[in-house]
């Protein structure tokens, strides 16, 4: 049984920022989007770019991304991180620098993150890999893997397309009183299911937005935390749950890896779904959160479509989930986990205006890769939880 | 495996130009597994060839519209040996492919001259 070394504490995250989102200017490139929000985030908490010595990052369009980014910079990095495990290597890598900066093999970790695939598009931003087994068939991927996994929870425990369309317009509701959004126009459950269908049973307002985007985290020591601008947001429970790769090799497709990697974040903070105020969970598609409530514990197996029901999740709802418009409505350049984490912070420091979910002191940030392939939660605690 | 002399992939496909469809075995573990491999996953134990029966059960299905043409059907299917595949129900239509539906394998000879053949199924009559 693993035992769990990383000190609540020694590592928070200081800075957050996004880069411009949406659709940026033609010939700009994921590595301008990566500076743009490594810059703003170093703003955000006061430290300087000659104070990074670390270098967290994962683009599709990059394969050499901190390679990249160390050039760009101009930084002679002391540790660097690559890992790629599509949208949630962010949440990867934030529990990767509190352990680097635990260990003292740096001080000031960037996590950051670059798209353009609205730009150029998602075909040439994502090229898929080939799969003997799964390309004679053509599946639309992801959306074919996210259909079928939707349409098993269908047949097992009755979830409907109603109940599916709840999540697409409760994230509108979060979007419409988030600036950076990028859908500005309300959204209704009859307007989600008579749009056109792209792999049965999601139909497109079922699926995340394509858009350019990316951010950029800062970390940095406890101590160090203490003296920058912002008040620090600490992580203080990490799981991950690797399930598969291919959507052909998931052994149910009803149960994600959130149900492994969910249970080992709350043991690690000690603390249970009850005791969360603010739920940022990566939302793909429409199924992704329902799965993710049932994983995670905010509901039984089975239940997440009746959960999400009668505005659960919406504003005003008792449950807030996606507060910045999710996925589905506020940005998706591709691999979208570090964006729950940015947001999660900013509800944790009470910088969410409108949308803010009060007195928030503790968030789970749950990060979706793949085709439900790698789940990985991070669960992060204001200064009362340190 | 001598992967000099042939691929897991490899000897699949030389079977499926015979019209069977092979899946590999382990006698250590008691399970079939599939996609083909060199070692059978977890346990490490040797696998052995087989051939399965050809028969399955739709575990999932989607269909995608086409634009100007008919929606195709994608599935997920578990065969009786015990593992489970992506792939297609034909000659019935996409949206009629359901969960729950037994099917049979056949050989599709690949989609251009020099492409791989590959296993594809039909729904199995009065089941």
């Amino acid at each position: 049984m693993m035992q769990n070394l990383l000190k609540r504490g020694s590592a928070a995250i200081v800075g957050v920022a996004e880069s411009d989102l949406g659709l940026v200017a033609p010939h700009t490139s994921p590595i301008d989007l990566m500076a743009q929000g490594v810059m703003r985030a170093l703003d955000d908490c006061g430290l300087k770019l000659s104070d990074v010595d670390a270098l967290f990052a994962a683009t599709s369009q990059a394969r050499f991304s901190t390679m990249m980014l160390k050039e760009y910079l101009g930084l002679n990095p002391t540790w660097n991180d690559n890992t790629q495990i599509g949208g949630s290597s962010f949440e990867a890598h934030v529990a990767h620098a509190w352990a680097a900066i635990q260990l003292g093999q740096c001080e000031v970790a960037v996590i950051t993150y670059g798209s353009t695939q609205r730009s150029v598009s998602r075909a040439a931003a994502s090229p898929r890999e080939y799969n003997y087994y799964e390309a004679p068939f053509r599946p639309f991927m992801p959306p074919t893997a996210y259909a079928m996994a939707t349409a098993r929870h269908m047949h097992q425990y009755g979830t409907t397309r109603e109940q599916l369309a709840e999540v697409a317009v409760a994230a509108r509701q979060w979007a419409l009183m988030n600036p950076v959004a990028w859908e500005k126009e309300p959204l209704t459950i009859e307007q989600v299911l008579a749009s056109r269908m792209v792999s049965h049973p999601l139909s497109v307002r079922d699926c995340c937005l394509v858009t350019d985007g990316g951010g950029a985290i800062v970390m940095t020591s406890g101590e160090r935390a203490k003296t920058l601008k912002k008040k620090p947001v600490y992580p203080i429970g990490y799981g991950e749950g690797l399930s598969h790769n291919s959507i052909a090799n998931m052994a149910d497709l009803t149960v994600t890896g959130a149900a492994v990697s969910g249970p080992r974040a709350y043991a690690m903070a000690g603390l249970g779904p009850k005791d969360i105020d603010v739920v940022e969970l990566y939302d793909a598609f429409t199924i992704t959160p329902i799965l993710f409530l049932e994983d995670l514990g905010f509901c039984p197996k089975g239940e997440g479509g009746r959960f999400v029901s009668g505005g659960r999740i919406a504003p005003g709802g008792e449950l807030p989930v996606d507060t910045n418009g999710g996925g589905l409505s506020y940005c998706h350049p591709g691999m979208y986990g570090l964006f729950i984490l940015i947001e999660a912070v900013r509800q944790l420091r009470g910088e969410c205006g409108q949308r803010q979910v009060k007195d928030a002191e503790t968030a789970i940030v749950h990060g979706n890769g793949g085709v439900l392939s790698s789940q990985i939660t991070c669960i992060l605690g204001g200064p009362s939880t340190v | 495996m001598d992967l000099k002399q042939q691929s897991p992939l490899g000897k699949f496909i030389e079977h499926l130009k015979a019209g069977e469809f092979a899946y590999q075995y382990s006698a250590a573990d008691g399970k079939a597994f599939f996609y083909p491999r060199v070692v059978a996953p977890t346990s490490g134990a040797a696998l052995e060839w087989k051939i399965s029966k050809g028969l399955g059960t739709v575990y999932s299905t989607t269909w995608i519209p086409v634009k100007d043409g008919q929606p195709y059907n994608v599935a997920l299917i578990d065969m009786d040996e015990g593992f489970r595949l992506m792939s297609r129900v034909e000659d019935i239509g996409a949206k009629d492919v359901a969960i729950g539906m037994r099917v049979k394998f056949r050989a599709h000879p690949g989609d251009k001259p020099d492409d791989p053949p590959y296993p594809v199924f039909t729904a199995v009559e009065g089941a």
